[in-house]
């Protein structure tokens, strides 16, 4: 397996506030590697540092590197990270609601992808939006294509979002949230066609999310961010069966199981800290059940730990 | 559309009436008529009283008002009472002035407005942005009575390139154009700037982009479309504001115009010419709304929607 995507030690700055630290991932071809965290964590930033698309918020890596297909982003120029958006990386955004043009029509906003990158002319690029469509179980996918988005529902934007996605044949994608602003049922089926099309097609995805439950279901990796550093990463099912870190106990201790006694469902205490007033030592530690006086002080650093790696000076500890 | 349409040029039919009962009173309560300006100094009340009944001012203002409105539904504006000509003489002999100039500095202000604004975005807080923003507010805190005269100064008087007043030929309607067009390009500028800042922070921007589509691109047929939207509202407001605010420019380039006909058949109490002159105006802006709205309409899906 080649490694596509790679972050080693990345840091992201907002002007002067430090907001990820020491983020380090690698996601295979063919593989799905789910990133999760509260809100707050670092997540959608993390993804705009993969794209290349920090400036736009602002934002800029301080540390480290990105790679894509083992080239390093930052020694590229615009153009050549441009020619990557879109055709090797698609990007699938939060909100369906609020991602497409409002007064663009759905067919050329998906055209547009195609005849960038892949050249088409109008027509051929039409039949592969139709198709694209069709893939995402659109039904009537040419009466789709000449609507506009107000016109339609947030689940069929959101298929349209990722249909855009697909349409330059990427390796990549990346998709922040793409389920979170829709309805559970909805959910569901976007979750079963997004792993489903990139199995088929042997693409990688990156799927960032704050739902442990659709990282069980169709993620092979997950990795774990805690307050802009990443508390945890492994393979799923190791994870799930004993997580190492008290956090990714506690994010998994969310999930609502069936036969769950009414009232027993927990949730974490407290909040992610702000980047402004930041814990000093572990960052977890304000809410972490096991923190000694070594959390308070030391920062863990980032350490193989099984089949992954975990951030924690109690690893593995009252598991 | 279409029905939408009907409805929004039928909604026009009170608002016509209510405008034409205010332009109607609004005159009749001001002091002082039109017949002290026709009276020789010394006539007796009898010639008065002939006077006014000649003209139908003795009748009870709603009968008054009957009978005008009556009339301008046929399109009879009247007879001036100083001037002694038809109403509609006079507005015709005025309004092409008042067009031309209207729409050629509307037409000036909205193409310079929007190329300034649009480069004032696209280079947001550098040099460029920062001088199209200083000549902005340069252009909106100048009296236009003061830039004319200034403009006449250097193009006429300097440079002799233009003529120095009238309304001979084309030449003569550069400095008045630019004069009222450099107003209009800094409000226009000014909103096309601020319009473009806000629309390019709009989430689906950053689809764009993660599309790989080129920044220009983006800001050219994606970001400025809707920008565009809240300034052609503007634009279309100030099309009854051009035709009648130009009084101070018109009088600086002794140019004839509906504004200077208004002030001056307001001076005189002359009641038909000035409520045609309001009525003129009043429809100009009436039909401006209405253009904005069907150009947002056009411009903007989810408007048409929210119409059918």
């Amino acid at each position: 397996m080649s490694t596509l995507l790679q972050l080693e030690s990345v840091g992201v700055s907002i002007g002067t506030v430090a907001l990820l630290e020491g983020i380090s991932l690698s996601v295979e071809r063919g593989q799905i590697l789910g990133l999760v965290g509260e809100s707050g964590s670092g997540k959608s930033l993390t993804a705009l540092a993969a794209m290349g698309l920090l400036p736009l918020i602002g934002g800029r890596i301080t540390t480290g590197q990105v790679r894509f297909d083992g080239q390093d982003m930052a020694a590229m120029t615009e153009a050549q990270r441009r020619a990557l958006r879109g055709r090797r990386i698609g990007f699938v955004t939060q909100n369906p609601m609020t991602a497409l043009d409002p007064v663009q029509r759905i067919g050329a906003q998906v055209d547009i992808v195609s005849r960038l990158h892949l050249g088409l002319s109008w027509q051929a690029a039409r039949a592969r939006t139709l198709d694209l469509l069709t893939q995402m179980r659109i039904p009537e996918p040419a009466a789709v294509a000449e609507a506009y988005p107000h016109q339609l529902s947030g689940g069929m934007k959101q298929r349209i979002v990722i249909a855009m996605a697909l349409a330059g044949d990427p390796d990549l994608i990346i998709a922040d949230e793409p389920t979170t602003a829709l309805d559970v049922t909805v959910q569901a089926q976007i979750i079963q066609i997004l792993g489903q099309i990139v199995r088929e097609r042997g693409a990688a995805l990156l799927l960032i999310t704050h739902d442990m439950g659709v990282v069980a279901q169709i993620c092979d990796r997950v990795a774990v961010l805690y307050a802009g550093r990443l508390a945890e990463e492994g393979p799923v099912g190791p994870i799930f069966a004993a997580p190492a870190h008290p956090y990714t106990r506690a994010l998994i201790g969310c999930i609502p199981q069936e036969g769950m006694a009414k009232g027993s469902l927990r949730g974490i205490p407290g909040a992610v800290p702000s980047a402004l007033a930041m814990p000093s030592g572990c960052r977890f530690n304000p809410r972490c059940p096991h923190a000694s006086a070594i959390c308070c002080e030391t920062a863990p650093s980032f350490a193989p730990f099984g089949a992954g790696g975990v951030a924690c000076h109690h690893a593995g500890v009252a598991s | 559309m279409t029905s939408w349409l009907i409805r929004r040029i039928l909604l026009l039919v009170p608002v016509f009436l209510a405008v034409s009962v205010v332009i109607f009173l609004i005159l009749h309560f001001i002091p002082g008529d039109p017949i002290d300006n026709l009276l020789k100094v010394g006539s007796s009340p009898q010639a008065r009283a002939e006077m006014e009944a000649r003209y139908g001012l003795d009748r009870p203002l709603p009968v008054q008002y009957g009978i005008w409105l009556g009339k301008v539904l046929h399109g009879d504006l009247g007879t001036a009472i100083v001037a002694r000509r038809p109403v509609a003489d006079l507005i015709a002999q005025a309004l092409p002035h008042s067009l031309a100039l209207g729409g050629l500095a509307l037409l000036f202000s909205s193409a310079m407005g929007v190329m300034l604004g649009v480069i004032a975005a696209l280079n947001r807080d550098r040099w460029p942005d920062r001088l199209i923003m200083g000549g902005v507010l340069a252009g909106s805190t100048m009296p236009s009575f003061w830039l004319g005269l200034i403009l006449m100064l250097v193009f006429s008087v300097g440079l002799g390139w233009f003529p120095i007043s009238g309304a001979r030929g084309w030449t003569s309607l550069v400095l008045p154009v630019l004069t009222i067009g450099l107003g209009g390009t800094a409000l226009v500028a000014r909103i096309t700037r601020v319009s473009m800042i806000e629309a390019s922070a709009r989430d689906f921007v950053m689809l764009l982009h993660a599309k790989g589509l080129s920044p220009l691109r983006i800001q050219l047929a994606h970001v400025l479309r809707h920008a565009l939207i809240p300034v052609v509202t503007i634009l279309a407001l100030r099309i009854g504001w051009i035709l009648g605010g130009a009084v101070t420019v018109e009088v600086v380039f002794a140019r004839p115009g509906l504004g200077t006909l208004l002030i001056k058949s307001l001076s005189q109490h002359d009641y038909p010419v000035v409520q045609a002159c309001l009525l003129m105006l009043a429809m100009a802006v009436m039909l401006g709304t209405l253009l904005g709205d069907i150009l947002q309409a056009l411009m903007d899906p989810r408007v048409r929607a929210a119409m059918a």
